[in-house]
C-alpha cells in the first residue's frame, strides 16, 4: 500500500509533516506547516530552502540524506522567526522515492503557539503539546504565587526586625540594636565615635510631675537627639535615662565637641508638660574611635562609661572625650581594693 | 501558597457567612464563581480552559481536574468529581463530599466557566447522598455566544 495516496490521513495523524519528492522538492505540506508559513506556497518549495538542518551536521544537499537510516532531524525555520523544530525524516517506501518529514515544536513549543497563533487543533489528538503548555502556565502561576507570598513574608520579617530593634517608647532604636551596629563598625575597622548620653533630674520629674510627665520628657529627648545629629547616626536608648549615639565618619573632635554641646543645651531648655515645664540635663562621655583601631565592645562602652563619669564627676551638663588617662585617674579612686593590688 | 490545618476552613466558611449574612452554600458558589471570573486570577481561568475546547469537552476534563492542579501546586488536594453523562445535554457532576459545600463550589465554577465558554446552561444542585454531593448540568446551548477569548499562546512565555 502506498500510504501518500491518502495524504488526509497524514494531516490528521501528524498535521505537522510534510511529503518531499528525492529531490527535496515539497509535494504536501501538512495543515499545521502552513498555518506557519502564512502567504507562501510551500509546495514545490525546496526543503532546505525552507529550513537550516543544524543535525545530522554538513547536510548541504538532498544527495547527503541518500540512502542513510530513518533520521532524526534538527532543524531551524530559514526566515524569522526561526525557530527550532525537531523531527523524523522517513522513506515512503513501497516504489515511490517519496519521503515524509514529521515535525514538531521542542522546548521552543511556548514560542511557538504565540508566533504563529496555534490552537489546540493544530496538533495532533495524541500530541503532548496542550498538556505541555498546561504544565508552563501552571508552573509560572504557582511560582508568581510563590514570590508573592515570599515577599509579604520578607516585609512581615522585615518589620519584626524592626520592632525587635526598637524602644517602643520613643521610637529610637534599642540596645540590640546598638550592639548589631558597633560590632558591624568594629569589624569594618571603621572610625566612628560613641556618645554616652545620661539625663539628669528625670528621675525628679517623675517624682513630681508623674511617669506620664517623664516619658513626655523621654519622646522629646529622643526628638531632640536625632534632630542635632545626621541620618546617618544612629541614636538608641539602652536604660531608663541613658542613650547611646554612634556617629560615623567624624572628622574631628570639634565637630564631636559642638554636636554634645548643641544637645545639652536643647535638652537644658524647658519642657512644658501640661502647664509645668519639666527641666532636666544631662552628662556626656564620648569615644573617638580611629580607622584601623580595633577595641572590644565591651572596653569600647566601657571607656564611654569613664568619660561619662567624668562628666558627672565635673559637675554635670558637660561632655568628656575619652582618653587613657581618664581611667588612670578613675581606676585611682575606685575601687581601694584594686587600687592597692596595682601599688603592691 | 501557604499551608493551613483543615479545621480553618469551615471557620472561615462561617465567619464570612456571618459577616456577609449569606448562607453558606451561597458564599461557596460565589468564592467559585471569583476564582474563575476575577481578572487577578486570570491564570487559574486560564488553566481551566486548557481542559477543553468547548463547555461539553471541558466537563468531560473535570475527571482529572483533581490530578492537574497537583501538577500545578503537589500540595494542593481537590477533592475528587466524576462527571456521569446522561445524556449529551444532561450530565451529573458528582463531588465527594470530604468538604461539604463543594459541590455549590463546583457549581459556581461551572456557572462561570459556562460564560467564558459562551455555553448556556441550567445548573442545580441536587443534594447529598452517598458521601457525594451532585450537581446536575442541562446544556441548552453549547454554542450560545462567542464566550471569551482564549489564545493558547497568550501567557505562556
Amino acid at each position: 500500500m502506498n500510504p501518500l495516496t491518502d495524504t488526509q490521513a497524514l494531516d490528521v495523524l501528524c498535521p505537522m509533516h510534510l511529503v518531499m519528492d528525492a529531490s527535496g522538492r515539497i509535494t504536501h505540506p501538512g495543515p499545521t506547516l502552513v498555518k506557519m508559513r502564512p502567504g507562501q506556497e510551500l509546495k514545490g518549495k525546496q526543503f532546505l530552502d525552507l529550513f537550516e538542518v543544524k543535525r545530522p551536521h554538513a547536510i548541504l544537499s538532498m544527495r547527503d540524506f541518500r540512502g542513510i537510516a530513518p533520521q532524526k532531524l534538527h532543524l531551524k525555520l530559514r526566515d524569522a522567526p526561526h525557530t527550532a523544530l525537531k523531527g523524523i525524516m522517513v522513506q515512503a517506501g513501497g516504489d515511490t522515492d517519496q519521503i515524509i518529514v514529521n515535525l514538531r515544536f521542542g522546548i521552543s513549543i511556548v514560542d511557538g503557539v504565540r508566533d504563529f497563533a496555534l490552537t489546540n487543533a493544530d496538533f495532533a489528538a495524541t500530541d503532548l503539546a496542550i498538556e505541555m503548555l498546561y504544565l508552563v502556565e501552571a508552573k509560572t502561576a504557582a511560582m508568581e504565587a510563590s514570590y508573592r507570598l515570599n515577599t509579604r513574608l520578607q516585609g512581615a520579617k522585615i518589620a519584626a526586625e524592626e520592632q525587635a530593634y526598637t524602644d517602643t517608647l520613643t521610637g529610637l532604636k534599642n540596645r540590640r540594636a546598638l550592639n548589631t551596629v558597633l560590632n558591624r563598625l568594629i569589624e569594618a575597622r571603621s572610625s566612628f565615635a560613641v556618645m554616652h548620653i545620661d539625663l539628669d533630674y528625670l528621675k525628679t520629674v517623675n517624682d513630681t510631675l508623674g511617669h506620664a510627665a517623664g516619658d513626655h520628657v523621654l519622646q522629646t529627648v529622643a526628638r531632640i537627639m536625632v534632630d542635632e545629629t545626621r541620618a546617618q547616626d544612629l541614636v538608641a536608648r539602652v536604660g531608663g535615662d541613658e542613650f547611646t549615639v554612634v556617629l560615623p565618619d567624624v572628622r574631628s573632635e570639634d565637630i564631636l565637641r559642638r554636636v554634645g554641646k548643641r544637645i545639652i543645651e536643647r535638652l537644658e531648655e524647658p519642657m512644658p508638660y501640661q502647664g509645668s515645664d519639666c527641666r532636666i540635663s544631662a552628662s556626656i562621655g564620648t569615644v573617638w574611635i580611629q580607622s584601623g583601631d580595633t577595641p572590644t565592645l565591651e572596653d569600647l562602652l566601657s571607656d564611654a562609661d569613664v568619660a561619662l563619669y567624668a562628666s558627672k564627676n565635673a559637675g554635670r551638663a558637660t561632655q568628656t572625650l575619652y582618653t587613657p588617662e581618664l581611667r588612670d585617674a578613675a581606676n585611682a579612686v575606685v575601687p581601694p581594693g584594686k587600687d592597692a593590688d596595682r601599688s603592691a | 501558597m501557604m499551608r493551613y490545618e483543615d479545621g480553618y476552613t469551615a471557620r472561615l466558611l462561617d465567619a464570612a457567612s456571618a459577616v456577609l449574612e449569606r448562607s453558606r452554600s451561597e458564599v461557596m458558589e460565589d468564592i467559585g464563581t471569583f476564582i474563575v471570573s476575577n481578572s487577578n486570577f486570570e491564570a487559574v481561568r486560564r488553566l481551566l480552559r486548557f481542559g477543553g475546547i468547548d463547555f461539553v469537552d471541558f466537563l468531560h476534563s473535570l475527571d482529572d481536574l483533581d490530578e492537574r492542579v497537583q501538577l500545578a501546586v503537589a500540595e494542593l488536594r481537590l477533592p475528587k468529581i466524576k462527571l456521569r453523562s446522561h445524556t449529551n445535554r444532561h450530565f451529573s457532576l458528582l463531588c465527594d463530599a470530604s468538604l461539604p459545600g463543594y459541590g455549590h463550589v463546583m457549581m459556581g465554577v461551572l456557572r462561570a466557566m459556562a460564560d467564558d465558554y459562551g455555553a448556556l446552561a441550567l445548573l442545580e444542585h441536587t443534594g447529598q447522598a452517598c458521601g457525594q454531593e451532585v450537581v446536575s448540568i442541562r446544556l441548552v446551548e453549547n454554542d450560545f455566544t462567542e464566550g471569551r477569548d482564549f489564545d493558547l499562546g497568550a501567557c505562556a512565555g
